[in-house]
């Protein structure tokens, strides 16, 4: 008892660096960090590791908004790229020391560019990313065989445009008898913000001080969101855990939905496999975003922490592979582009979309999670129920995104 | 049991109660302030404390990211009254009142009534009362989810066996309110049915016996002698519900997150989004004292009638 006494003494007396993580991976993509953590902690004996998950989206962006603003945060925390902006960095997080980062091994180089530079706010690094999460297909292969969709080599023929997207809509609902694919149809941000931004459709003015939505485009997107709940192909009500059911009961033999429940389908024995969206309009482009790793701002930072910290995320982006395996596209190129990582299927699949990822609008009260994809969900979830016309649900996103723009930025 | 007990309390109280007006020694004074001492610490710092905080607050634009606070006046005040969304959420927060208080206090009455009787089917009716309400509100609201859920839920299973449309409970901008307030009454129930059984029980049996003798048959007996006895716990019971289910969000922030659309969204989850989501603690401190100021209107005027009821009664 003593002898258990003094041990723990020594520990929280720091004779080893301290590593505190809070993440927000509840899902599948979870329990892959969860056996990544376990490796890291027998390769590492000599780090004090602790790691915390917290429930996904406000809750977890408040307590760490609260802990960086008492200065008494973790080392480091997991923060979507898309929130770095709004998180206020100069306040709530401290500086990636890039000469630290660098001596463990990653480099700028290692990064797509356009991720890389999102990463830096008034010329300093505050982010490390660690992944890309665009919005994808998932496809039953059971089903789209029966359909006759798969090609020789047993994927998905790409479908381009409407009519081939209805198309394959309509010969998966004719197999599936039920819907052809699911979708959140309770926050249907992700389906929205994709389609619009197929059509290259603007959001903010290019300083973000004013709404300049493009109205024909925004509905365009909408009336086809709302055509596919009228005639069938996707359910008019549906939330996130009914969306992966009616995958993997069968009741819908498409999925449209972020890479994360790779593990989900995997364990349910489903048959399935994934590819990008279809470009269903002009341009490739897909609703998403990256995780990365911070570190929330502490008011007394230790050298040693910091620099074990620092360590930490070098390791895992080096060990992405196995993040990947849960879906996500490592950020870090050398895993990216590593035999590892092809050989994952279905999960290098899609990878070819990274460069087409699109991030949500810029703003205080926007990214995974914030306000704006709530009022949007709020707004379009009429357009699937048929509980509001796309005309009256877009008047509505457009006057509560104006005065989210006219309330005075918190940070 | 509680019969015999009361005298007693009623001898001694007035025999302490006279000594102090009679001109207590300081020293003895002091002994009681330490005695509430560290209530009153509490108290200050986890109650006073933020109120007064909260005020300072509401005229600032505190910003829980940490960047430099300035005054604004009346800024936010100004900023709250044309906000619709507080309007709007307010509404919904008064509807559920509404809408739980009657039943919450009309359903315990009448299983109170049920339960209080002996042996097995006493003990087994207070028990299923009960037990719901020593559930998590995450354990309670998870399970009543999935009984509302279309296609597979209880609810709509019942509903389509008896020939009726499903309903899509929690996702119907008109029903989605209903569906809370009856698992909320489902859940919480429990609490009013103990107080009003314990009331019920502490009827002296002399005063049925009296009635039954005088040829009261059991109608009368519940019309003039029960409900009146138990007027004063009806009172508390009412005061107590107003007030928790003014407070209202676990329930709704767990079942329908305030959707959908915003259709079941209360003030205090809209207070909750713009200070601790959206980092605007001097806006949702303005908003909070706004509410404050509608629940002590709320309780002045039940008190109001509840005590010109007692009054009337005398």
């Amino acid at each position: 008892m003593l002898g258990a006494l003094a041990l723990t003494g020594c520990g929280s007396l720091g004779s080893r660096p301290r590593v505190r993580e809070w993440n927000l991976f509840g899902g599948g993509d979870g329990a892959r960090l969860l056996q990544i953590h376990q490796q890291y902690v027998a390769e590492h004996p000599d780090v004090d590791f602790e790691a915390h998950t917290l429930a996904w989206g406000p809750p977890f962006y408040t307590k760490l908004a609260m802990s960086a603003a008492g200065g008494r945060a973790p080392e480091v925390a997991t923060l979507h790229l898309s929130r770095l902006k709004g998180f206020s960095p100069t306040t709530m997080l401290d500086p990636i020391p890039v000469d630290l980062l660098e001596e463990a091994g990653v480099r700028e180089s290692d990064f797509l560019p356009a991720t890389w530079n999102r990463c830096i706010v008034d010329g300093k690094l505050y982010a490390v990313p660690l992944d890309q999460h665009p919005f994808v297909l998932y496809y039953n292969t059971d089903v789209c065989k029966k359909a006759g969709l798969l090609g020789p080599d047993g994927k998905i023929k790409p479908v381009k445009g409407v009519t081939e997207f209805l198309d394959m809509l309509k010969a998966v609902k004719e197999t599936t008898g039920k819907y052809a694919a699911s979708v959140e149809t309770t926050n249907p941000w992700r389906i929205w913000w994709t389609l619009y931004g197929q059509l290259e459709g603007k959001f903010f003015s290019d300083d973000g001080t004013r709404l300049v939505l493009d109205d024909a485009k925004a509905l365009e997107a909408l009336e086809l969101m709302a055509k596919l709940a009228t005639d069938g192909l996707t359910p008019k009500s549906s939330n996130y855990a009914a969306l992966v059911a009616q995958f993997t009961n069968g009741d819908a033999g498409l999925s449209f939905n972020g890479e994360w429940e790779v593990t989900t389908y995997q364990t349910a024995k489903t048959p399935f496999s994934m590819a990008p969206f279809p470009v269903v309009y002009d341009v490739p482009s897909f609703a998403g975003d990256s995780h990365t790793f911070v570190l929330p701002h502490q008011a007394n930072r230790n050298k040693d922490d910091t620099k074990a910290t620092i360590e930490y995320i070098a390791w895992i982006l080096k060990h992405s592979a196995d993040w990947a395996a849960g879906g996500h596209i490592p950020a870090y190129q050398p895993v990216a582009k590593s035999q590892k990582y092809l050989d994952l299927k279905p999960q290098a699949e899609y990878r070819s979309v990274a460069p087409d990822v699109l991030y949500d609008p810029d703003g205080w009260f926007s990214g995974s999670g914030a306000q704006l994809e709530n009022e949007a969900g709020a707004a379009f979830s009429g357009v699937f129920s048929g509980q509001a016309t796309p005309k009256a649900a877009l008047a509505q996103f457009k006057a509560a995104t104006q005065k989210l723009l006219d309330t005075p930025s918190p940070v | 049991m509680a019969v015999q007990t009361q005298p007693q309390v009623t001898t001694s109280t007035p025999r302490t109660a006279a000594k102090p007006a009679a001109g207590q020694p300081w020293k003895e004074r002091w002994g009681g302030l330490f005695f509430v001492a560290p209530f009153l610490l509490l108290f200050a710092v986890f109650m006073i404390w933020p109120i007064i905080s909260g005020l300072w607050n509401s005229f600032f634009n505190t910003s829980l990211a940490g960047v430099k606070q300035e005054f604004l006046g009346l800024q936010n005040w100004r900023e709250m009254f044309g906000d619709p969304a507080v309007w709007s959420s307010l509404k919904n927060t008064l509807v559920f009142t509404a809408m739980s208080t009657p039943p919450l206090v009309i359903i315990a009455l009448v299983m109170a009534l049920l339960a209080n009787r002996k042996g097995l089917l006493g003990w087994l009716l207070r028990f299923s009362y009960f037990a719901p309400f020593v559930l998590p509100a995450t354990v309670v609201t998870l399970i009543w989810v999935w009984i509302y859920q279309p296609g597979f839920g209880l609810v709509n299973g019942l509903l389509t066996a008896g020939g009726f449309a499903e309903i899509d409970w929690l996702n119907t901008e008109n029903r989605a309110m209903l569906a809370v307030v009856i698992t909320t009454v489902w859940w919480t129930v429990g609490f009013n049915f103990l107080l009003y059984l314990a009331a019920l029980q502490g009827i002296p049996a002399q005063v049925y016996e009296a009635a039954a003798i005088d040829g009261a048959n059991g109608r009368q007996q519940l019309f003039r002698i029960t409900l009146p006895l138990l007027s004063r716990t009806t009172g508390l019971i009412v005061v107590l519900q107003l007030v928790a289910s003014l407070k209202i969000f676990d329930q709704i922030y767990l079942m329908t997150n305030g959707g959908p659309n915003f259709a079941t969204r209360p003030i205090i989850q809209y207070i909750y989004q713009n200070g601790f989501t959206n980092y605007r603690i001097g806006y949702a401190s303005a908003i909070s004292y706004m509410f404050f100021a509608v629940i002590v209107v709320v309780a002045v005027l039940q008190f109001r009638l509840f005590s010109g009821r007692k009054e009337a009664g005398q």
